[in-house]
Parts: structure tokens; sequence; C-alpha cells
């Protein structure tokens, strides 16, 4: 019952924060020179252009009014018109989403599963030189951009030692992608390698946690190995906390994406959204914003959820 | 009577300089803290003292000497205009610095008053201004910056507000928390009991509290806006020629990699490295030393 409740207020706060997120997208559109007739028109627009495309559509009436059919046509599914690509901004991100979730769950998948071995074996080497060592490496990692990484990659794996290629495969559907499998190595190991030191991080405080409860003792007392207490109860307890992490990471699995897309000219959401930077592409640059923003907060529900179905106690101390 | 006495400035004062020093004796056990700091004052020496030492032209090119490999003249080459790369890392590395740090600490400010309110006010105000938070946190940072500056060339001012209004969200949850479990305690009822204002609680007896969170929180931040930095530099979107900073010192770095030409990207990237982790170590140290929770 009580968790019934905890899953209907959270879902209530999640579509208070979606609201809000379209008041900010919405001021955004208002705040570019010229307002949203310059995101359609272009840069180029007279001032009297934009003046007859504000009165054709509704554009000079009061702002809460309009700020209701902007909502409108978002529950429609309506983004607006890319006019650098001539396409609705809905069908663009429904074309790359796909390959950009791909790309991430990959990336994830891979940083999951070196991260938790690395993480568990700290956590029973606490505080000797090997765990000071992997420390080390995962804050190093940690405080490296991507993007340098990438670059570091790019030059010894298709430079000095050209194994690998350096470009992502291109083309429209999920097929052409993975007819390249070689291509796609670099940009999921890239993307992996900032992932692996915040979940190994991670893994091994929640491991370490663990280790003190009053279960591994018992386990211990009952003559049980250090190795299957690890793998039968510490691993169990220690991956909710690191798998819900992934909904909470949703943003930053995006953020990851557009400096990995741009780097390897892969063509996901993330490279749609910096060459409609490059552009000044509003309604594209919105149209992401808010497919990521409302991404995010599903993930964040989705952790809450799944950590309050798991375990009950989550409740007393996140709300 | 013992809270009353707590909550008298002059005897909070006389209390600090044990608590911190004792912080700092813990602080110093943390090896990896201790190399952090010194790095961070390396790197403020080398970008601010050190062009005073090695003088190098980084306003105008030089075709003549473009893309030079390190050598006795120039220690870590020249990139493609022909600029001396060390002088250029200690020049870029002033913006580098200072927008992280001046960015981290407005995120941190911000963040405490709008945290501190939420927390201290209760009620609606606080569920309606935490939303917000959960908002700005559901569109990731380096989107709304990309956002930005199609609609801005920013400048370094201009950069270190807009870092700052976008990285304050974090701090402003951890200081709410802190507040929850400060309003209530006796020196504050106390305080209210006897007539001051909500503003008093606040500056005077709930932020000062809070000092271990918000000192842990900033250091952390500043990391944060450092790498933050870098990557708007890095996508095309920072601070304009013949400015630059790490990040935008990298964003040739793709032809560089390429090109075989190392000594225009390891040196930058190194430095960002270096630096990020020592503020990231710092910040471990200082959160073990002040026994903070968080991150």
């Amino acid at each position: 019952m009580a968790t019934t409740l905890f899953i209907l207020r959270r879902l209530l706060q999640a579509v208070v924060v979606v609201f809000i997120v379209t008041i900010v997208v919405f001021c955004l559109l208002h705040s570019l020179p010229g307002g949203p007739a310059r995101g359609v028109l272009g840069v180029h627009a007279t001032a009297q252009q934009i003046a007859q495309f504000n009165s054709e559509q509704g554009l000079d009436r009061p702002l809460p009014v309009q700020y209701v059919l902007y909502l409108g046509q978002l529950l429609r599914g309506d983004l607006g018109e890319s006019f650098t690509l001539n396409a609705p901004v809905s069908q663009l991100i429904v074309q790359r989403l796909p390959k950009t979730l791909v790309l991430t769950l990959a990336q994830a998948v891979l940083a999951l599963v070196v991260a938790i071995p690395v993480g568990m074996w700290q956590a029973r080497r606490r505080n000797r030189p090997s765990d000071y060592v992997l420390t080390t490496v995962s804050l190093v990692l940690y405080s490296t951009p991507v993007f340098f990484f990438g670059l570091i990659l790019i030059a010894l794996l298709t430079q000095v030692i050209p194994v690998l290629p350096s470009q992502a495969p291109s083309g429209d559907t999920l097929a052409q992608v993975f007819s390249d499998p070689a291509g796609l190595v670099l940009p999921i190991v890239t993307g992996a390698a900032a992932m692996v030191a915040v979940f190994s991080r991670f893994m091994r405080s929640a491991t370490l946690e663990n280790l003190d409860e009053d279960f591994v003792r018992t386990a211990r007392a009952g003559g049980s190995s250090m190795r299957s207490i690890l793998t039968r109860h510490v691993f169990r307890n220690s991956l909710t906390p690191v798998v819900a992490m992934l909904g909470y990471y949703v943003p930053v699995l995006f953020g990851g994406s557009l400096v990995v897309e741009q780097l390897f000219n892969y063509p996901g959401m993330g490279l749609l959204f910096w060459n409609a930077a490059q552009s000044s592409d509003f309604p594209v640059l919105l149209g992401c914003v808010l497919v990521i923003a409302v991404a995010t907060v599903c993930g964040t529900l989705l952790a809450d959820v799944l950590q309050a179905i798991i375990d009950p106690r989550v409740k007393t101390t996140r709300s | 009577m013992s809270t009353l006495l707590q909550s008298t400035p002059e005897l909070a004062v006389a209390a600090g300089p044990t608590g911190g020093s004792l912080a700092w004796r813990r602080f110093r056990r943390n090896r990896l803290a201790v190399i952090g700091l010194a790095v961070v004052i390396f790197f403020v020496l080398f970008c601010f003292v050190g062009p005073l030492v090695y003088h190098t032209d980084q306003t105008r090119t030089d075709l003549h000497a473009i893309n030079l490999a390190p050598s006795a003249g120039h220690p870590l080459g020249t990139d493609a205009v022909g600029h001396d790369q060390l002088g250029r890392l200690m020049y870029g590395g002033t913006v580098s610095l200072m927008v992280g740090i001046a960015a981290g600490l407005l995120a941190i400010v911000i963040g405490m008053v709008w945290g501190s309110t939420a927390g201290y006010l209760g009620g609606w105000v606080e569920t309606v201004m935490m939303r917000v938070v959960d908002a700005g946190i559901a569109i990731p940072a380096l989107f709304i910056l990309l956002v930005i500056s199609a609609i801005s060339t920013p400048h370094v001012l201009g950069l270190i507000v807009i870092l700052g209004l976008v990285s304050w969200l974090v701090p402003s949850r951890l200081i709410r928390a802190e507040t929850l479990t400060l309003k209530n305690r006796d020196y504050v009822l106390t305080l209210r009991a006897f007539g001051g204002g909500h503003t008093r609680a606040i500056g005077r007896h709930i932020l000062p509290n809070s000092i271990s969170t918000i000192v842990v929180s900033a250091t952390f931040q500043i990391a944060d806006a450092i790498l933050l930095v870098a990557y708007v530099s890095y996508l095309g979107l920072g601070v304009q020629a013949p400015q630059t900073d790490w990040g935008g010192m990298l964003s040739q770095g793709l032809d560089a990699a390429y090109a075989g030409r190392w000594w225009l990207i390891v040196p930058p990237g190194v430095a960002i490295i270096l630096v990020v982790c020592a503020f990231n170590a710092i910040g471990d140290g200082l959160r073990d030393a002040f026994a903070v929770r968080g991150r």
C-alpha cells in the first residue's frame, strides 16, 4: 500500500516536472532574438517577414495563450519543422533516437561488465595498494573529457597502430549501422570509459556497505567462503542500486552521446543536435531538449520505482 | 542555556579554529588530497606567473612557424597558426581556471540561496522550488549550453554566468537537505523565539553551520565546471579567438590526431585531467576531513 502511494506520488511529481520543462523550453523559444519566427524563418529574415509570420501563426497573441497552443501542439506530437533538413522534427528524432539508444546501451553494458567486478574486487581489498591504484585510475578516467579520451584512442588505434576505422558506420537504418561492427568499437569504448569510473566507484561503496551487514557475518559464521558470500549475497544486494543508477544517469548518457557521436560521426541524435547547433536550427535543438528531458524524468521515475519495489526501505530515506 | 551560548557569534568564532585545525589535520593525512592541492597551486603559478617569465606572442599569428614539432625554441611545438604551445598552455589555462573557478563559485552561491530558502520555508513553496530543480536537472547542461551559444556568442564573463546558471542545481539539493536538519535545531528556534528574522536565521545560523557541505560541494563544482568549460570550448562554443582555453586548444585536436601532431592534443588534455583530478581529490579529502556525506 505504502509502495503504491509512493509510486503514485512520484508519478505526479514527474508530470509536474515535465510541465515545468515545457515552460523552460517555451521561454527559450521566445528568448530567441526575433522569437520563434526567427527560429522558423532563419537568421536572414527581415523584420517585415517576421511580423507577417507572427500574425499568421498567432504569435502576436498574449504569451499564456500561446503557451496553451504550444502545449496542444506538443500533445499531438508536433515538434515543429526543421528548416535546414526540410522535415518534421519529430520524424528526425524518431529516425535518430534508436541509433543513439543502441550505442548508449552498448556503452552502458560494457561499462557495467567491467565496473561491477572491479568495484567488488576493490571493496574486498579495501585500503590495500591495489585498491588505491584502481581508485586513482577511476579518478583519472572520471576527470578525463570524453572527447580527449576519444582523440587519444583515435591517434593510437587508427594512426600509430592502424587496427580500427576512425569513423563510425553511417547509414539511415540500424541494419546499416550494424553492418560494420569494427567501426562501432571506438565509439562504444570511448563512451564506456567515463561510465566505468562512476559505476566502479559506486559498486565499491555499495559492496563495502553490504559487507558490514549482519547477513554477511552470519554467513561467515556459518562457514561460507568469502567468494560465495560475495557472489551469492553481496552481489545481488549491490546490484539493485547500481542498475537503478542507470536510470538517474540518463542525462549523462545523452550528454556523452553528443560528444561521442560528434567525434566519430555516428548518425544518432547527438550528431543531429550538434549539426543543428552549428546551423542555429532551433526547432530541432528545442525538440531534442524536450525529448531528452522527458527521457530523463522517465529514467529517474523508473529508478525510484524499481528501488521502492525491490527495497521498501527506500521510501523512508528518499522522497 | 547552553544553546543560547552557542548562538552568540563570538563563541562560534572562538570554537572555529579548533574544528578547522582538526579538519586540516585530517585533510593532511589524505595523501591524494595533498597532492591535489599541490597540483592546483602549481597550475595557478604556471598560468598566472609563468607568462611573466616565459614571454610569447599569443595574439598575432606567425605563419613562418606553423605546426613545428617540439624543439629548444618551442618546448611544446607550435600550432596551425604558429602560436607557441607552451605559452598557449599558460594563456589558455588562465581562462580555463578563471572561468571554471568563478562558475563553480557562482553555482554554489545560487544553490545556497535557493536550497536554504526552499528548505527553510518548507510547504508548497519548497515543493515548487524543488520541482524546478528537478526540471533543470532533466535538461543536460551541455545541451542547454549549445542552445544558448546558438543564440549568442559568449565572452569570458558571459561564459561564467551561463555556466553558473546551469550548474547550481545539485548544490541546491544538498544545501536544502542540510537546511532541513538544521532549521529545527535549538539555536535556530531560540533565535526565532526571541524575534530574530528569517534572513538572520538563514544567514547567521543555517548557512554558517552548513559550511562544510558548502565547501566540499564547491570543490566538486569547480572540478565539474572546468570540465564543462572544456566541453563547451571543444564543441567550438567557448571564448573567441585569439583568446582560448584548454578545451579550445583541443578543438583542432581531430586534425592533429590524424596528422600525428601529438603536442597539440596531449599537453592541454593532460592539463585538464590533472586540474580536474586535483579538485576532485581535494573535494574527497575535504569531505572525509569534515565527515560530510554526499557524492
